[in-house]
């Protein structure tokens, strides 16, 4: 296994890579979930990882955030195996994973960002308010503080999320289907957020089966069908077998179609 | 005139042991309920309390303080609870209705098999909280000092765990070790109930008072002080009903905190 960490996967001599997965397996009861999954992303980038449905997205990014064990292969976050970030790394769940049930407000949810760590005056939720101020604005959530969280849209609901990210201060945010339940305009905000995040260094990764606009939303793209299908910037990535490898002949209507151009794919 | 139906009970003894245990249950209750009904865990908190059933006859027969019995089953129960909701593939509440029905059977088998040992299970199913011992009192007190200091110390984890568990988990919150802790609490909090609400009726001291603070109140820590509130008064108008009318501390409690829920309910009816 040593001989594999001595070079990144992004096959630079010298990098800074802050996420390297080196032949990644994940096996569920006899299905392999993740097959030799191997990249790597450098710090500041803004990437989409897209991919079918069943194309184990939100099985990778467990996988990175340390909820699911691999089989085979290694991950390594800021250096580290996933799990051990101390709190460096935020994870915005898919939103059936989360307990809307609890009355909070957006304003508690953000402070909940400190918890994890420091001293006992954070864990209490106190001293901290300048901090959740500073990311409820980051996100143009401030007016919006006293919402209860339940009562939200879906992207006010995201961007609620991302400033708990910011209030951990974590340099790397990893967002599940953040745009699904989110119309047009909504993620459109929510995106502007993250490219301002992404201007001061943090890393995101975002998954989507929303092929709409694509290249304009990401840096790069991760297509991902169960093994990594292609990884680049998006115009080198989508070419017509990638597609097909991604989505099967059905995606050929796709490229025909110009991914990234159309308002509206089917 | 009316001072004198107030302070007139408390020239008992055990009338002043009874107002301490009931304002210690109506304080934890709902401090805890405010986390079951968002968990929806009220069928858990049913099964718990039944589940203590042989742990209380167990100790009865031997002489001790029957908190003694049912404290370490009731963690028992709680750490094998939170296994199974873990980790089986059955579904929680068939695991759950398995374990209640088998622990509660098996204690009253152990009460028939013991007969006439000077136990009335009436008071172990609906509470008696006039005969709490000196005994009962300590352990109550103990037990609230230290539950409501770990609810405060861990407020914002609880909530963070139950929110959003897997969250928590990349933000570095020992969050499986948090939801069996909140379970061990939860346990102990049960079994000090049992003697003023008795095992049917301990739910609704959980549940209701911390429920109808949620339909007048939204956010969650008011959520708590209101359903405080409600319980604290639950427990202690339920107690003077129960004094003047001879009835079994448990439904005369229970009865109150349901009449605060219809009036909470008509509350919100009316502001929507």
């Amino acid at each position: 296994m040593s001989n594999l960490i001595s070079k990144c996967p992004c096959m630079e001599s010298q990098c800074d890579c802050c996420i390297q997965v080196f032949g990644a397996c994940v096996e569920f009861e006899n299905f392999l979930a993740l097959d030799d999954v191997s990249f790597a992303i450098s710090p500041g980038v803004l990437t989409g990882v897209v991919g079918p449905n069943g194309g184990g997205k939100s099985t990778l990014f467990n996988a990175l955030v340390g909820l699911q064990p691999t089989a085979h292969g290694k991950i390594l976050v800021n250096g580290l195996p996933p799990g051990n970030s101390k709190g460096r790394v935020s994870y915005v769940p898919q939103k059936e994973h989360v307990n809307w049930r609890f009355p909070l407000s957006v304003r508690d949810v953000v402070s909940l960002g400190k918890v994890s760590q420091g001293s006992l005056l954070n864990k209490l939720g106190l001293g901290v308010s300048s901090l959740v101020e500073e990311s409820l604005r980051k996100v143009d959530m401030w007016d919006s503080r006293e919402d209860l969280v339940s009562n939200l849209s879906g992207g006010e609901r995201q961007r609620t999320f991302i400033a708990r990210a910011l209030t951990q201060e974590a340099d790397i945010l990893i967002l599940d289907e953040a745009f699904s339940g989110v119309d047009i305009s909504s993620q459109e905000g929510v995106l502007n957020v993250l490219r301002s995040l992404r201007d001061e260094g943090k890393t995101i990764l975002m998954a989507t089966h929303d092929l709409n606009t694509l290249a304009d939303r990401f840096d790069d793209l991760l297509c991902l069908n169960r093994h990594v299908c292609a990884h680049g910037k998006p115009e080198v990535v989508f070419t017509e077998e990638v597609l097909v490898e991604l989505y099967g002949s059905h995606g050929e209507m796709f490229a025909e179609h110009r991914i990234g151009q159309h308002a509206h794919v089917d | 005139m009316w001072i004198d139906l107030i302070v007139e009970p408390f020239q008992y003894k055990f009338m002043i042991r009874a107002l301490i245990v009931c304002l210690a249950v109506g304080v934890m209750c709902p401090f805890l309920g405010a986390h079951v009904i968002n968990r929806e865990m009220g069928f858990m908190g049913d099964a718990l309390a039944h589940s203590v059933m042989p742990g209380l006859v167990a100790a009865y027969a031997v002489g001790l303080t029957p908190m003694f019995g049912a404290i370490p089953l009731g963690i028992t129960v709680a750490l094998v609870i939170g296994y199974v909701v873990k980790r089986s593939n059955v579904s929680n509440d068939t695991a759950m209705g398995i374990l209640f029905a088998g622990l509660f059977a098996l204690g009253l088998v152990l009460l028939s098999l013991l007969g006439g040992s000077g136990i009335n299970v009436e008071d172990i199913l609906l509470g008696q909280v006039m005969g709490t011992s000196d005994m009962d009192v300590y352990v109550t007190i103990t037990v609230t000092v230290l539950t409501l200091l770990l609810m405060i110390l861990l407020y914002k984890q609880m909530i963070f765990v139950g929110f959003d568990f897997e969250g928590a988990v990349v933000a570095g919150l020992p969050a499986s070790r948090i939801d069996y802790l909140l379970l061990v609490v939860l346990s102990i909090v049960i079994v000090v109930s049992l003697q003023v609400v008795g095992i049917i009726l301990v739910v609704g001291m959980l549940i209701t008072p911390a429920a109808s603070a949620s339909l007048i109140v939204k956010r969650f820590s008011h959520v708590i002080s209101l359903g405080i509130g409600f319980g604290v008064i639950s427990s202690v108008v339920g107690l003077y009903f129960s004094y003047y009318f001879n009835l079994p501390s448990g439904p005369a409690i229970a009865l109150v905190s349901t009449a605060i829920f219809l009036m909470s309910f008509i509350v919100h009816g009316l502001k929507r």
